[in-house]
Protein backbone atom coordinates (compact mmCIF):
# COMPACT_ATOMS: atom_id res chain seq x y z
CA UNK A 1 0.00 0.00 0.00
CA UNK A 2 1.52 3.79 -0.67
CA UNK A 3 1.80 5.62 1.90
CA UNK A 4 -0.14 8.70 2.36
CA UNK A 5 2.31 11.40 2.64
CA UNK A 6 1.81 14.88 2.92
CA UNK A 7 3.83 17.92 2.49
CA UNK A 8 3.96 20.39 5.43
CA UNK A 9 5.68 23.95 6.23
CA UNK A 10 5.93 24.12 9.86
CA UNK A 11 7.58 26.90 11.99
CA UNK A 12 9.56 25.16 14.96
CA UNK A 13 11.21 27.95 17.39
CA UNK A 14 10.84 30.34 14.70
CA UNK A 15 12.50 28.59 12.28
CA UNK A 16 10.69 27.56 9.09
CA UNK A 17 10.75 23.81 7.78
CA UNK A 18 9.66 22.38 5.06
CA UNK A 19 9.04 18.41 4.89
CA UNK A 20 7.25 15.53 3.40
CA UNK A 21 5.47 13.41 6.42
CA UNK A 22 3.25 9.88 6.70
CA UNK A 23 0.01 11.03 8.38
CA UNK A 24 0.16 8.83 10.64
CA UNK A 25 3.47 10.47 11.78
CA UNK A 26 3.33 11.76 15.07
CA UNK A 27 4.22 15.32 16.12
CA UNK A 28 6.72 13.94 19.00
CA UNK A 29 8.29 11.50 16.50
CA UNK A 30 8.68 14.18 13.91
CA UNK A 31 10.27 16.70 16.19
CA UNK A 32 12.66 14.20 17.01
CA UNK A 33 14.01 11.67 14.39
CA UNK A 34 13.12 14.49 11.56
CA UNK A 35 13.70 17.52 12.95
CA UNK A 36 16.62 16.06 14.96
CA UNK A 37 15.45 18.03 18.33
CA UNK A 38 15.59 15.67 20.24
CA UNK A 39 14.97 17.61 23.72
CA UNK A 40 11.13 16.60 23.40
CA UNK A 41 10.80 13.60 25.41
CA UNK A 42 8.74 10.11 24.83
CA UNK A 43 7.29 8.61 27.46
CA UNK A 44 4.18 7.13 27.88
CA UNK A 45 3.03 7.88 23.95
CA UNK A 46 -1.07 7.96 25.32
CA UNK A 47 -1.10 11.30 26.97
CA UNK A 48 -0.36 10.31 30.55
CA UNK A 49 2.98 11.36 31.34
CA UNK A 50 3.39 14.46 29.91
CA UNK A 51 7.08 14.64 28.99
CA UNK A 52 6.59 15.43 25.52
CA UNK A 53 5.00 18.59 26.09
CA UNK A 54 5.43 20.92 23.75
CA UNK A 55 3.91 24.82 22.84
CA UNK A 56 1.35 24.70 20.16
CA UNK A 57 0.87 28.73 19.24
CA UNK A 58 1.71 28.99 22.95
CA UNK A 59 -0.26 26.32 24.55
CA UNK A 60 1.17 23.44 26.14
CA UNK A 61 0.01 20.48 24.18
CA UNK A 62 0.91 16.88 24.25
CA UNK A 63 3.03 16.32 21.00
CA UNK A 64 2.13 12.77 21.37
CA UNK A 65 -1.34 13.01 20.68
CA UNK A 66 -0.89 15.26 17.48
CA UNK A 67 -0.21 14.32 14.01
CA UNK A 68 3.00 16.21 12.68
CA UNK A 69 0.48 17.11 10.03
CA UNK A 70 -1.67 18.74 11.85
CA UNK A 71 0.71 21.49 12.98
CA UNK A 72 0.96 22.71 9.57
CA UNK A 73 0.70 26.55 9.67
CA UNK A 74 1.04 26.68 13.17
CA UNK A 75 4.13 27.57 15.63
CA UNK A 76 5.40 24.79 17.58
CA UNK A 77 7.84 26.14 20.23
CA UNK A 78 10.09 22.92 22.17
CA UNK A 79 12.81 23.03 24.62
CA UNK A 80 15.30 23.39 22.40
CA UNK A 81 13.88 27.26 21.97
CA UNK A 82 13.71 27.93 25.26
CA UNK A 83 17.11 29.83 26.10
CA UNK A 84 18.01 33.43 24.86
CA UNK A 85 20.32 33.79 21.57
CA UNK A 86 23.46 34.04 23.57
CA UNK A 87 22.53 30.64 24.70
CA UNK A 88 21.26 32.12 28.90
CA UNK A 89 19.24 30.20 30.81
CA UNK A 90 15.09 30.76 31.10
CA UNK A 91 14.61 32.33 34.49
CA UNK A 92 12.88 28.85 35.53
CA UNK A 93 15.94 26.29 33.65
CA UNK A 94 17.57 28.58 36.02
CA UNK A 95 15.72 28.08 38.93
CA UNK A 96 15.16 24.34 38.29
CA UNK A 97 19.02 23.78 38.50
CA UNK A 98 19.44 25.96 41.45
CA UNK A 99 16.71 24.10 43.81
CA UNK A 100 17.55 20.47 42.46
CA UNK A 101 14.04 20.62 40.59
CA UNK A 102 15.43 17.31 38.69
CA UNK A 103 17.26 14.12 38.92
CA UNK A 104 16.98 12.02 35.82
CA UNK A 105 15.66 14.71 34.29
CA UNK A 106 13.74 12.65 31.77
CA UNK A 107 10.23 14.31 32.71
CA UNK A 108 12.05 17.74 32.65
CA UNK A 109 11.78 19.08 29.05
CA UNK A 110 7.84 18.95 29.14
CA UNK A 111 7.89 20.45 32.65
CA UNK A 112 9.75 23.34 31.67
CA UNK A 113 7.60 24.09 28.35
CA UNK A 114 4.46 23.67 30.91
CA UNK A 115 5.57 25.75 33.42
CA UNK A 116 6.98 28.22 30.92
CA UNK A 117 3.59 29.09 29.65
CA UNK A 118 2.12 28.90 32.84
CA UNK A 119 4.04 31.71 34.31
CA UNK A 120 3.43 33.50 31.01
CA UNK A 121 -0.49 33.98 32.28
CA UNK A 122 0.15 33.89 36.10
CA UNK A 123 3.34 35.55 37.33
CA UNK A 124 2.24 35.78 41.49
CA UNK A 125 1.04 31.66 41.69
CA UNK A 126 -0.03 30.60 45.34
CA UNK A 127 1.86 26.81 45.96
CA UNK A 128 -1.46 25.22 45.22
CA UNK A 129 -1.75 26.92 41.36
CA UNK A 130 1.72 25.48 40.71
CA UNK A 131 0.80 22.26 41.92
CA UNK A 132 -2.60 22.14 39.58
CA UNK A 133 -0.52 23.52 36.33
CA UNK A 134 2.25 20.63 37.02
CA UNK A 135 -0.31 18.01 37.23
CA UNK A 136 -0.16 16.87 34.18
CA UNK A 137 3.46 15.98 34.20
CA UNK A 138 4.75 12.98 35.99
CA UNK A 139 7.94 13.02 37.72
CA UNK A 140 9.39 9.53 39.37
CA UNK A 141 12.47 10.97 40.68
CA UNK A 142 11.88 13.99 42.45
CA UNK A 143 8.73 14.02 44.90
CA UNK A 144 7.90 17.51 42.97
CA UNK A 145 8.80 19.56 45.92
CA UNK A 146 11.84 20.97 44.33
CA UNK A 147 9.68 21.55 41.36
CA UNK A 148 7.67 23.44 42.92
CA UNK A 149 10.25 25.48 45.01
CA UNK A 150 12.05 26.25 41.21
CA UNK A 151 8.62 27.30 39.84
CA UNK A 152 7.94 29.52 42.83
CA UNK A 153 11.65 31.35 42.62
CA UNK A 154 11.76 31.78 39.22
CA UNK A 155 8.11 33.64 39.36
CA UNK A 156 9.84 35.62 42.10
CA UNK A 157 12.96 36.62 40.19
CA UNK A 158 10.63 37.07 36.90
CA UNK A 159 8.67 39.83 38.97
CA UNK A 160 11.59 41.40 39.26
CA UNK B 1 2.74 2.55 19.84
CA UNK B 2 2.50 4.19 16.79
CA UNK B 3 -1.13 4.77 14.54
CA UNK B 4 -1.80 2.11 11.70
CA UNK B 5 -1.13 3.23 8.74
CA UNK B 6 -4.85 5.63 7.44
CA UNK B 7 -5.54 8.58 4.91
CA UNK B 8 -6.03 11.89 6.54
CA UNK B 9 -7.94 14.51 5.14
CA UNK B 10 -8.36 17.86 6.59
CA UNK B 11 -11.89 19.11 5.97
CA UNK B 12 -11.99 22.57 4.87
CA UNK B 13 -15.66 23.15 6.13
CA UNK B 14 -18.39 21.18 7.96
CA UNK B 15 -19.67 20.36 4.44
CA UNK B 16 -16.84 19.14 3.35
CA UNK B 17 -16.24 16.86 6.60
CA UNK B 18 -20.31 15.75 6.70
CA UNK B 19 -20.35 14.68 2.81
CA UNK B 20 -16.47 13.00 3.64
CA UNK B 21 -18.20 10.99 6.57
CA UNK B 22 -21.43 10.26 4.30
CA UNK B 23 -18.99 8.29 1.81
CA UNK B 24 -16.80 6.62 4.17
CA UNK B 25 -19.25 5.92 7.25
CA UNK B 26 -17.46 3.63 9.85
CA UNK B 27 -14.40 3.44 8.28
CA UNK B 28 -13.57 7.10 8.88
CA UNK B 29 -13.53 9.02 12.08
CA UNK B 30 -13.75 12.50 12.68
CA UNK B 31 -10.04 13.58 14.59
CA UNK B 32 -11.41 17.21 16.80
CA UNK B 33 -8.82 17.19 19.92
CA UNK B 34 -7.52 13.79 19.60
CA UNK B 35 -7.49 13.50 23.60
CA UNK B 36 -9.26 10.37 23.58
CA UNK B 37 -8.80 9.16 19.56
CA UNK B 38 -5.50 9.64 19.70
CA UNK B 39 -4.30 7.48 22.62
CA UNK B 40 -6.28 4.30 21.26
CA UNK B 41 -5.12 4.83 17.94
CA UNK B 42 -1.48 4.92 19.43
CA UNK B 43 -2.21 1.37 20.94
CA UNK B 44 -3.75 0.37 17.84
CA UNK B 45 -7.08 0.01 19.63
CA UNK B 46 -8.83 2.09 16.80
CA UNK B 47 -7.38 1.26 13.38
CA UNK B 48 -9.57 4.28 11.13
CA UNK B 49 -8.73 4.02 7.63
CA UNK B 50 -9.97 7.59 7.39
CA UNK B 51 -9.15 10.69 10.00
CA UNK B 52 -11.19 13.29 9.02
CA UNK B 53 -9.47 16.32 10.82
CA UNK B 54 -12.38 18.95 11.46
CA UNK B 55 -9.51 21.40 13.13
CA UNK B 56 -9.31 24.09 10.48
CA UNK B 57 -13.36 24.25 10.21
CA UNK B 58 -13.26 27.40 12.64
CA UNK B 59 -17.17 27.68 12.84
CA UNK B 60 -17.51 24.72 14.68
CA UNK B 61 -16.25 26.49 17.59
CA UNK B 62 -17.33 28.77 19.92
CA UNK B 63 -20.23 29.70 22.27
CA UNK B 64 -23.24 31.87 21.24
CA UNK B 65 -26.83 32.67 22.89
CA UNK B 66 -29.30 30.17 22.51
CA UNK B 67 -32.82 31.04 21.29
CA UNK B 68 -34.13 31.18 24.66
CA UNK B 69 -31.99 31.54 26.97
CA UNK B 70 -28.84 29.42 27.59
CA UNK B 71 -25.90 28.58 25.15
CA UNK B 72 -25.14 26.69 22.25
CA UNK B 73 -21.50 25.24 22.25
CA UNK B 74 -19.94 24.59 18.97
CA UNK B 75 -18.40 20.59 18.65
CA UNK B 76 -15.08 22.16 18.55
CA UNK B 77 -14.74 24.49 21.48
CA UNK B 78 -11.85 23.03 24.03
CA UNK B 79 -12.25 23.10 27.79
CA UNK B 80 -10.08 25.67 27.58
CA UNK B 81 -12.88 28.35 25.91
CA UNK B 82 -14.72 27.34 28.67
CA UNK B 83 -11.99 27.46 31.25
CA UNK B 84 -11.26 30.97 30.07
CA UNK B 85 -15.22 32.50 29.95
CA UNK B 86 -15.81 34.84 32.49
CA UNK B 87 -19.41 35.28 31.34
CA UNK B 88 -20.27 31.26 30.73
CA UNK B 89 -18.70 30.39 33.97
CA UNK B 90 -21.32 32.64 35.52
CA UNK B 91 -23.83 31.32 33.68
CA UNK B 92 -23.06 27.84 34.17
CA UNK B 93 -21.05 27.18 37.66
CA UNK B 94 -21.80 23.62 37.60
CA UNK B 95 -19.22 22.90 34.09
CA UNK B 96 -16.87 25.84 35.74
CA UNK B 97 -16.30 23.92 39.10
CA UNK B 98 -16.05 20.94 36.90
CA UNK B 99 -13.67 21.65 34.97
CA UNK B 100 -10.64 21.83 37.04
CA UNK B 101 -11.50 17.98 37.77
CA UNK B 102 -11.43 17.18 33.76
CA UNK B 103 -7.92 15.38 32.85
CA UNK B 104 -5.08 18.08 32.63
CA UNK B 105 -4.16 21.54 31.41
CA UNK B 106 -2.70 20.34 28.57
CA UNK B 107 -5.43 18.42 27.88
CA UNK B 108 -7.71 20.99 28.14
CA UNK B 109 -5.95 22.99 25.77
CA UNK B 110 -7.15 20.70 22.78
CA UNK B 111 -10.02 18.43 24.00
CA UNK B 112 -13.18 19.62 22.70
CA UNK B 113 -16.91 19.28 23.95
CA UNK B 114 -18.15 17.31 21.24
CA UNK B 115 -15.31 14.68 20.86
CA UNK B 116 -15.70 14.09 24.51
CA UNK B 117 -19.47 13.89 23.99
CA UNK B 118 -19.03 11.54 20.88
CA UNK B 119 -16.83 9.49 22.39
CA UNK B 120 -19.09 8.62 25.61
CA UNK B 121 -16.77 7.63 28.10
CA UNK B 122 -18.68 6.72 31.60
CA UNK B 123 -16.42 7.59 33.52
CA UNK B 124 -15.71 11.23 32.14
CA UNK B 125 -17.38 14.31 34.17
CA UNK B 126 -19.12 16.06 31.05
CA UNK B 127 -21.72 13.53 29.81
CA UNK B 128 -23.40 13.23 33.18
CA UNK B 129 -22.98 17.09 33.28
CA UNK B 130 -24.85 17.12 30.16
CA UNK B 131 -27.84 15.23 31.98
CA UNK B 132 -27.73 17.04 34.69
CA UNK B 133 -28.07 20.43 32.58
CA UNK B 134 -30.85 19.07 30.66
CA UNK B 135 -28.51 19.43 27.46
CA UNK B 136 -29.75 19.08 23.96
CA UNK B 137 -27.96 17.52 21.19
CA UNK B 138 -27.61 18.42 17.68
CA UNK B 139 -26.44 16.55 14.99
CA UNK B 140 -26.02 16.68 11.47
CA UNK B 141 -25.52 15.05 8.28
CA UNK B 142 -25.38 16.32 4.55
CA UNK B 143 -28.99 15.81 3.97
CA UNK B 144 -30.67 16.30 7.41
CA UNK B 145 -29.87 18.11 11.08
CA UNK B 146 -31.79 16.66 14.13
CA UNK B 147 -31.54 16.63 17.75
CA UNK B 148 -31.67 14.50 20.91
CA UNK B 149 -32.22 14.96 24.47
CA UNK B 150 -29.09 13.90 26.61
CA UNK B 151 -30.51 10.52 27.75
CA UNK B 152 -31.07 9.28 24.42
CA UNK B 153 -27.79 10.23 23.21
CA UNK B 154 -25.76 7.94 25.70
CA UNK B 155 -26.71 4.11 24.67
CA UNK B 156 -23.65 2.77 26.46
CA UNK B 157 -19.97 2.75 26.97
CA UNK B 158 -18.52 4.26 24.45
CA UNK B 159 -21.82 4.13 22.41
CA UNK B 160 -23.92 7.04 21.20
CA UNK B 161 -26.75 7.66 18.90
CA UNK B 162 -25.08 8.64 15.81
CA UNK B 163 -25.56 7.23 13.19
CA UNK B 164 -22.35 6.45 10.55
CA UNK B 165 -22.84 9.31 8.78
CA UNK B 166 -23.32 11.88 11.47
CA UNK B 167 -21.52 14.72 13.62
CA UNK B 168 -22.50 15.95 16.71
CA UNK B 169 -22.62 19.98 15.75
CA UNK B 170 -23.83 21.55 18.70
CA UNK B 171 -24.77 21.31 22.30
CA UNK B 172 -27.59 23.20 23.58
CA UNK B 173 -27.76 24.14 27.11
CA UNK B 174 -30.84 25.89 28.76
CA UNK B 175 -30.72 28.94 31.15
CA UNK B 176 -31.14 27.51 34.67
CA UNK B 177 -33.70 29.42 36.62
CA UNK B 178 -33.82 32.14 39.69
CA UNK B 179 -32.43 30.62 42.98
CA UNK B 180 -30.44 27.36 41.48
CA UNK B 181 -27.98 25.57 43.14
CA UNK B 182 -25.65 23.37 41.50
CA UNK B 183 -22.94 20.97 42.99
CA UNK B 184 -19.86 18.93 41.12
CA UNK B 185 -17.95 17.02 43.35
CA UNK B 186 -15.59 14.08 42.21
CA UNK B 187 -13.36 11.41 43.40
CA UNK B 188 -10.51 9.79 41.75
CA UNK B 189 -7.35 8.27 42.50
CA UNK B 190 -5.56 11.51 41.63
CA UNK B 191 -6.61 15.23 40.81
CA UNK B 192 -7.49 15.26 36.83
CA UNK B 193 -7.55 11.10 36.92
CA UNK B 194 -11.18 9.78 35.94
CA UNK B 195 -13.92 9.70 38.40
CA UNK B 196 -14.40 6.31 40.57
CA UNK B 197 -17.50 7.98 41.19
CA UNK B 198 -18.56 11.80 40.21
CA UNK B 199 -21.84 13.89 40.55
CA UNK B 200 -23.36 16.68 39.35
CA UNK B 201 -26.48 18.16 40.81
CA UNK B 202 -28.91 21.19 40.26
CA UNK B 203 -31.57 21.81 42.56
CA UNK B 204 -33.91 24.78 42.20
CA UNK B 205 -35.56 26.23 45.37
CA UNK B 206 -39.58 28.27 45.26
CA UNK B 207 -40.09 31.52 47.39
CA UNK B 208 -40.34 29.15 50.37
CA UNK B 209 -36.84 27.41 50.14
CA UNK B 210 -39.07 24.38 48.96
CA UNK B 211 -36.98 22.36 46.56
CA UNK B 212 -38.93 22.72 43.18
CA UNK B 213 -36.94 20.70 40.71
CA UNK B 214 -33.84 18.63 40.71
CA UNK B 215 -31.52 16.78 39.27
CA UNK B 216 -28.75 14.29 40.66
CA UNK B 217 -26.42 12.33 37.71
CA UNK B 218 -23.63 10.70 38.20
CA UNK B 219 -20.26 9.48 36.32
CA UNK B 220 -18.03 6.07 36.66
CA UNK B 221 -20.77 4.31 37.99
CA UNK B 222 -22.12 2.42 34.80
CA UNK B 223 -22.04 2.01 31.49
CA UNK B 224 -23.41 5.51 30.60
CA UNK B 225 -23.34 8.62 32.61
CA UNK B 226 -26.45 8.06 35.33
CA UNK B 227 -29.38 9.71 35.86
CA UNK B 228 -30.42 9.06 39.50
CA UNK B 229 -32.79 11.98 40.06
CA UNK B 230 -35.54 9.99 40.98
CA UNK B 231 -33.69 8.88 44.03
CA UNK B 232 -34.29 12.23 45.38
CA UNK B 233 -38.43 12.92 44.17
CA UNK B 234 -39.14 12.96 47.87
CA UNK B 235 -37.22 15.96 48.32
CA UNK B 236 -39.94 18.16 46.02
CA UNK B 237 -42.03 20.33 48.04
CA UNK B 238 -40.05 21.24 50.88
CA UNK B 239 -36.80 22.52 51.98
CA UNK B 240 -34.51 19.43 52.18
CA UNK B 241 -33.69 18.51 55.78
CA UNK B 242 -30.53 16.49 56.92
CA UNK B 243 -32.74 13.32 57.43
CA UNK B 244 -34.12 13.77 53.94
CA UNK B 245 -31.09 14.14 52.13
CA UNK B 246 -29.57 10.96 54.16
CA UNK B 247 -32.64 9.05 52.36
CA UNK B 248 -31.76 10.17 48.83
CA UNK B 249 -28.09 9.00 49.39
CA UNK B 250 -29.41 5.36 50.71
CA UNK B 251 -31.89 5.15 47.76
CA UNK B 252 -28.75 6.03 44.99
CA UNK B 253 -26.67 3.37 46.94
CA UNK B 254 -30.02 0.98 46.10
CA UNK B 255 -30.16 2.15 42.65
CA UNK B 256 -26.51 2.18 41.00
CA UNK B 257 -24.91 -0.77 39.86
CA UNK B 258 -21.47 0.06 39.65
CA UNK B 259 -19.11 -1.92 37.77
CA UNK B 260 -15.93 -2.31 40.33
CA UNK B 261 -12.17 -2.46 39.03
CA UNK B 262 -9.30 -2.87 40.44
CA UNK B 263 -8.62 0.46 41.88
CA UNK B 264 -12.41 0.44 43.81
CA UNK B 265 -14.17 -2.48 44.52
CA UNK B 266 -18.54 -1.99 43.50
CA UNK B 267 -19.16 -2.02 47.23
CA UNK B 268 -16.19 1.08 47.72
CA UNK B 269 -17.91 2.86 44.92
CA UNK B 270 -21.82 2.53 46.35
CA UNK B 271 -20.08 4.12 49.76
CA UNK B 272 -18.77 7.12 48.20
CA UNK B 273 -21.90 7.82 45.81
CA UNK B 274 -23.43 7.97 49.04
CA UNK B 275 -21.41 10.39 50.79
CA UNK B 276 -20.81 12.77 47.59
CA UNK B 277 -24.85 12.61 47.39
CA UNK B 278 -25.18 13.88 51.15
CA UNK B 279 -22.33 16.32 50.52
CA UNK B 280 -23.11 17.83 47.08
CA UNK B 281 -26.92 18.16 47.84
CA UNK B 282 -26.37 19.96 50.68
CA UNK B 283 -23.58 22.04 48.93
CA UNK B 284 -26.20 22.48 46.03
CA UNK B 285 -28.95 23.73 48.83
CA UNK B 286 -26.71 25.85 50.47
CA UNK B 287 -26.14 28.02 47.03
CA UNK B 288 -29.86 27.64 45.91
CA UNK B 289 -30.31 29.42 49.19
CA UNK B 290 -27.81 32.07 49.74
CA UNK B 291 -27.98 32.70 45.70
CA UNK B 292 -24.88 31.45 44.08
Amino acid sequence: MDTDDHDITVSVNGVRYKRRVESRMLLSDFLRHDLALAGTHVGCEHGVCGACTVLLDGQPVRSCLMLAVQAETHEISTIEGLTDKDGAYHPLQQAMHDHHGLQCGYCTPGILMTMTAFLEENLSPSEDEVREALSGNLCRCTGYQNIVDAVMAAAQRMRG
Amino acid sequence: MKPAPFKYIAAASLEHALSLKAEYGDDAKFLAGGQSLMPTMNFRLAQPAILIDLNRIESLGGIRPGDAGGARIGALTRYRNLERDAGFARMFPLIAEALPHIAHPQIRNRGTIGGNLSHADPASELPAIMLALGARFHIQTTKQTRSVEAPDFFLGALTTDLQPDEMLVEVELPLSKPRTGSCFMEVARRRGDFAIVGIAVMMTLGNQDECTHIRLTFCGVGETPIDASSAADHLIGSAPTEKAICDVAASVQAMIDPGGSVHATADYQRHVAGVLTERALQTAFQRARDGH
